[in-house]
């Protein structure tokens, strides 16, 4: 088990170097320079030269990309071009934002996906298994930004309960943040509804139908304790490995909500350093992103093989 | 294809003696079999109708709605939802409606050629990774893995900032991200025919790769290409709309609906009629896709 997590860890190793050299590659051949960027189209061009000197962007693209490296492995991750202020402290500000409302809204939705599940396993191919199972993934297939202007029509201009935008005053108690978190987290949690109410249902029916369970039910034994005790451990590790995948399509929503929602988080800085072409904090962004991706497929992978008992106790 | 090769029904050139017709094959009874089931999926048929209704209103809606979708009217901007304008009008004053229902336009060109394209791309590279197998197709799997490492959206904004934002660079941004996951599914389904009697037989014939895989194996695995191109268009909506909202799509005054989404959400509490519509149009389109697709790979699954 350990041997497989320290394979798996070194794996990820080459994918990020790959990745990065293709960021950074693709954002090399960009038309413009970041001096004429920065400075203006009116600019004289010996201005521009210097200013992409200081940064360094007039050495080959080779030699950036080994500086670069050097500097992003020992945690010197440069300055942003745009707001002149050092990447990284930058990017883990932004990320934390990010975590707070990924938290809100996977605390929410987690549970409440796999209770809507199980519901629908246990009363299947009945209305309440069709009405779950209909809008569940109705909901998760609708892009974030559309259900987030839905879901904002109605409970801020309708009903008046959260506010626009959701920026908590600074200094507020952290019930009023999650409060104000309320609102954005909505569509993210739309989006991940679908697939683990789907998996819990697909996981708890498969329980369900095994022979231990029909075991356990002519022993006599009530039928919540069948459920809850017996199956429901069996039913999880799907629904783990979803989840897991989904903390993926977590980041990829956060774009979407944090520039909707214009809130600080990482997903909004990555679409801000690709509109003004703030390189070294888009690369940064990315890779951290991909870092995020890749740990929770991982631990999800870790946490099925922790649940199985055949995996858990060597076989 | 010989000219001696005997005509159901007809006379074997060969040997002189009728040939009896066939029981019809297994294949095109379960073709049939498959058709009959998506006839009576309510999922199926109630996604085909929301697909075919904004096909239809991004071929015909000027000739349906009052009002052009480019017409403004400055001296009512933001009007309320009325008999005259059933959606409202927009900050130019242009009709609300008019421009939902043209609004589908950009995203039905994008999202069914974004599905070819990866089908195409994806689907060869699956096929042939899987066919080849060994070091090769260890290294195109890894490189993969690469692509799938980053959630779309994110590699596309790091593309189109790069390339610019038109129309056929989004259909190969998106296309070519979508490829991975394509290539990865029918690389399993490929995998898992190749072992195969007639794969085999093909091979000892001496057929050339492509014939093996183009004429034998696809044939074969065309459930999950199809499932898989279902899916895809769904997500291909999904995406292409999500980049237009990012203001890296087709620009103003499109009507498209990510990026009036985007533009008039400055307005939301003040006009919501500019966004909300646009908005659930986009969402029956999309569940219209993915109904499809939940059908679809139902019907082919039993």
């Amino acid at each position: 088990m350990g041997r497989l997590i320290v394979r798996r860890l070194l794996l990820i190793i080459p994918s990020l170097l790959l990745l990065s050299a293709v960021v950074f590659l693709m954002l090399g051949v960009v038309p413009g320079d970041p001096g004429r960027v920065k400075l203006g189209p009116y600019a004289p061009a010996s201005a521009v030269a210097q200013y992409d000197h200081s940064i360094g962007y007039d050495r080959p693209i080779l030699v950036r990309y080994g500086t670069w490296l050097g500097g992003f492995v020992t945690l010197h991750w440069g300055t942003s071009w745009n707001l002149n202020v050092p990447v990284f402290s930058l990017t883990m500000q932004r990320l934390w934002n990010s975590i707070q409302l990924a938290l809100v809204a996977l605390l929410i939705v987690v549970p409440l996906a796999i209770v809507l599940g199980v519901i629908a396993a246990l009363r299947r191919d009945g209305a309440a298994d069709r009405v779950i199972t209909v809008s569940s993934l109705s909901l998760t297939v609708v892009p974030e930004f559309v259900s987030g202007v839905v879901i904002t029509v109605l409970f801020v201009v309708f009903l008046k309960v959260f506010h626009y935008p959701p920026i908590p005053p600074p200094g507020a108690d952290p019930f009023t943040r999650i409060y104000y978190l309320l609102l954005p987290a909505i569509p993210l949690m739309f989006v991940e509804i679908g697939y683990i109410a789907r998996m819990a249902r697909a996981g708890m029916i498969e329980a369900l139908s095994m022979p231990y369970i029909r075991t356990a039910t002519l022993s006599g034994l009530p039928r919540r304790r069948v459920v809850f005790g017996h199956a429901l451990r069996n039913a999880m590790a799907p629904t783990v490995a979803v989840i897991g995948t989904q903390i993926g399509w977590l980041v990829g929503g956060l774009v979407i909500v944090e520039t909707l929602f214009v809130y600080p988080g990482i997903g909004y800085l990555i679409y801000q350093s690709a509109i003004y072409k703030d390189f070294p904090v888009l690369e940064a962004t990315v890779i951290v992103v991909a870092v995020i991706y890749m740990l929770s497929n991982l631990s999800a992978d870790v946490i099925v093989a922790l649940l199985n008992p055949r995996v858990r106790f060597g076989r | 294809m010989s000219v001696l090769q005997p005509t159901p029904g007809g006379v074997d050139p060969l040997v002189g003696v009728p040939v009896p017709a066939p029981e019809e094959s297994e294949q095109v009874l379960r073709r049939r079999y498959v058709l009959h089931t998506l006839r009576r999926s309510p999922t199926f048929l109630v996604g085909l109708a929301l697909l075919l209704f904004w096909v239809f209103m991004a071929l015909f809606s000027t000739h349906v709605t009052r009002y052009g979708p480019y017409a403004i009217d400055p001296l009512h901007s933001f009007a309320h939802p009325s008999a005259s304008h059933w959606f409202g009008t927009d900050e130019a004053g242009r009709d609300v409606l008019s421009r939902t229902l043209a609004g589908s336009r950009t995203v039905l060109v994008i999202a069914p050629l974004v599905t070819l394209l990866c089908l195409l791309v994806g689907g060869g590279i699956g096929l042939l990774s899987g066919y080849v197998g060994g070091a090769r197709d260890e290294v195109i799997m890894r490189l993969i893995d690469v692509v799938l490492s980053l959630p779309v959206i994110v590699f596309a904004i790091v593309a189109v900032a790069a390339l610019g934002h038109s129309v056929p660079v989004i259909i190969l941004v998106i296309g070519i991200l979508f490829s991975a996951p394509v290539a990865r599914t029918i690389r399993a389904a490929s995998v898992a025919e190749n072992q195969r009697e007639y794969v085999l037989a093909a091979r000892l014939r001496g057929e050339p790769p492509f014939y093996i895989l183009t004429s034998e194996i696809l044939p074969n695995i065309l459930p999950p290409v199809i499932v898989e191109g279902t899916v895809r268009l769904g997500y291909a909506v999904f995406t292409a709309a999500g980049l237009a909202f990012l203001g890296l799509g087709v620009q103003q005054p499109s009507p498209d609906w990510g990026l009036t989404i985007s533009l008039d959400s400055h307005y939301l509490q003040t006009a919501w009629w500019t966004v909300l519509f646009p908005a659930l149009a986009l969402a029956s389109l999309v569940v219209g896709a993915n109904l499809i697709a939940d059908g679809v790979r139902k019907a082919l699954a039993e």
